[in-house]
């Protein structure tokens, strides 16, 4: 320590900012409210999802055709379906899926937005131009007729929303990413250094990437809250998750036949994709403000706001 | 500008090219053969045969490319392997659902999202204005399908003002018929679209007021509202107009689900039902002509974008 010359202190002191910006990052996550109810909600979520591989109020799947359309009761909490489900069980199974869904999506987006960003923010002229037109196309292309055109092909199923929802929105955090890194790229201490001789590599792993860091976390966030909407809305078309899985979706579409008998069953599958999708949007906000206080809503409100 | 409108063109024709590889190729590349999987697996080697014959399947695949691409060009998408009609007849009828539907929910999201997100911003401590804009995101996280339904019970099966199900059979024969069955699932995708974009006008009307010309305006004696309206809200606008092509894809994949929920015979339902019978050709040359639809669309947005907005003039020449 007292030999070191000149390069040492600095490379330290660049480092530790970093490494500490990211716990007093979660703890600003927790203070503000939109964080405290991102992390509560999903929290919550994990653990109920967890919690359904050992124990679950009822058997989501089979029901007896007496207990049709029974109401809320210590038994059954949220009542019975029309096949004698019990309704809490099912929503308790099916956030499953969702867990799924938001986890799969996150790393199929997450790898092809880096995957599109990066060669197309610092890549050669060529690599730029045609990944520029490259995003600009599959951005028109929506997420759901990616879905139903591969559901054409191999059928539908979870995998399908995954990989369709990844790659979609992962266009679209490429695009984000893309555009925040050639900004990035030109900041006075990534020219530093370059000049100081550091590898493409190197300035890729230590400024770079740390740099893009609060915008692309943010769009992951965003992505996740999209992809369990997409789950929904296939599975509701039946290129979802399959019949015999409980899923929040599929609550939606069996609710729909008895609709005008039975309306209050249509309110808990709904109630239960809002409120967590909304967490997750609510983190992407939180997380920006935490994160990147340059980054705070309304400075650049419009880059932000999807 | 004229440099612009070239390579604008450029890229919306490279645009089309790539979507009808990337539709081509996903429907006819990928594993499983495309016959195969319209007979079935109970078809005969035979029937597999006559069907490849019949789709062209025997002949390279460079070939069935540009034939269908071609086709294209002269407004033969090809015909229906169930049906056996044109598809672009089949298109050009279920569009006349599907485009009305569009710009009706465009309409309500614009009428939300316009005036309500001017709104938020003005008065931001306002306790509504914060409630608006808590109630924009929690809509924003609203599943289409969940607002059909809460939609349904209210204004279907409680105040019996809507019909929920289904269009007139004779079409736009009767328009005030036509016009109530598409009004619920407008009012659906408008207000999951328009939350959207309510978060949008907000923050750009946020942005506005704070912007340097608009409190310089107010410095030499505009009200707020005065300088907002005079010289904030038209950039607002603009940058609205810039968004409006990223909206449309949201807006048709709204089509597409709604259409399912409410039964309108439009374009996306059909979508879903080829899916179900396996129509792959019908299904690849809508999907192109979605497709194509919102890259067109989206270009000329941009170059309206381009038109009105007088800062995009002075600075030409963008560096890529």
């Amino acid at each position: 320590m007292s030999a070191a010359p000149i390069l040492p202190p600095p490379l330290d002191a660049a480092r530790r900012p970093v490494r500490s910006s990211g716990r007093r990052a979660f703890a600003v996550l927790a203070r503000s409210p939109r964080g405290a109810y991102a992390l509560i909600v999903l929290g919550l979520l994990l653990a109920v999802c967890l919690l359904s591989f050992a124990w679950l109020p009822a058997d989501p799947n089979n029901g007896s055709a007496y207990d049709a359309w029974l109401p809320p009761s210590p038994e059954h909490w949220l009542g019975t379906d029309g096949s004698g489900r019990d309704l809490a069980a099912r929503l308790i199974a099916g956030s499953r899926v969702t867990v799924l869904v938001v986890l799969g999506a996150a790393l199929v987006s997450g790898a092809v937005g880096l995957l599109l960003a990066v060669p197309a923010a610092l890549g050669p002229r060529w690599a730029r131009e045609t990944l520029a037109i490259l995003i600009d196309v599959l951005i028109a292309f929506p997420t759901l007729l990616l879905a139903i055109m591969l559901a054409a092909v191999f059928g539908g199923g979870l995998a399908i929303v995954i990989v369709a929802v990844g790659i979609g929105y992962g266009v679209s955090i490429g695009r984000v990413v893309r555009a925040e890194l050639r900004q990035v790229a030109t900041e006075d201490y990534v020219l530093a250094a370059r000049a100081a001789g550091l590898g493409r590599g190197a300035i890729l792993r230590t400024h770079l990437l740390p740099g893009i860091a609060p915008v692309f976390t943010v769009q992951l966030s965003l992505s996740m809250g999209l992809a369990i909407l997409a789950e929904a809305g296939l599975t509701y078309l039946g290129f979802g998750a399959p019949i015999g899985v409980p899923s929040w979706g599929r609550m939606l579409e069996e609710s729909q036949a008895f609709i005008a008998v039975h309306p209050v069953v249509v309110l808990w599958p709904g109630l239960a994709i809002t409120l967590t999708v909304l967490a997750f949007y609510l983190l992407g906000d939180a997380l920006r403000d935490a994160m990147d206080p340059t980054l705070r809503s309304g400075r650049r409100a419009d880059g932000g706001a999807r | 500008m004229s440099r612009f409108l070239v390579i604008r063109a450029l890229t919306l024709t490279a645009g089309l090219l790539l979507a009808s590889l990337i539709v081509f190729a996903s429907l006819r590349l990928l594993p499983g053969d495309v016959a195969q999987v319209i007979g079935g697996t109970t078809a005969s080697p035979q029937r597999i045969a006559e069907l490849r014959a019949q789709l062209g399947l025997d002949r390279p695949i460079v070939l069935q490319y540009l034939d269908w691409v071609g086709g294209i060009f002269t407004g033969d998408l090809g015909r229906s392997i169930v049906s056996g009609s044109p598809i672009s007849t089949e298109l050009a009828e279920k569009a006349q659902v599907t485009v009305p539907l569009t710009l009706y929910a465009l309409l309500v999201a614009l009428l939300l999202a316009l005036p309500l997100g001017v709104l938020a911003a003005y008065r931001r401590d306002a306790l509504p204005s914060r409630a608006l804009s808590v109630l924009g995101v929690g809509a924003a996280a609203v599943p289409i399908v969940w607002a059909g339904l809460l939609g349904t019970v209210v204004f279907s099966a409680w105040l019996g003002w809507l019909p929920s199900q289904g269009f007139p059979r004779d079409g736009w024969a009767d328009p005030p018929a036509a016009i109530r069955s598409l009004t619920l699932p407008a009012l659906t995708i408008g207000l999951v679209v328009g939350a959207i974009l309510f978060r949008f006008v907000r923050s750009a009307t946020l942005n506005a007021l704070g912007a340097e010309h608009v409190r310089t305006a107010m410095s030499q004696g505009r009200t707020r509202l005065g300088a907002l309206v005079r010289h904030g809200l038209p950039g607002v606008g603009l940058s609205i107009v810039s968004l409006l092509g990223l909206q449309l894809a949201e807006l048709l994949v709204g089509a597409v689900v709604v259409e399912q929920l409410f039964s309108l015979p439009g374009l996306g339902r059909m979508l879903v039902e080829d899916v179900g019978n396996r129509d792959l050709v019908k299904v690849q040359s809508t999907l192109f002509v979605l497709t194509a639809v919102i890259l067109v669309l989206g270009a000329l947005i941009d170059v309206l974008h381009r038109l009105i907005d007088p800062r995009l003039r002075v600075e030409s020449e963008e560096e890529r």
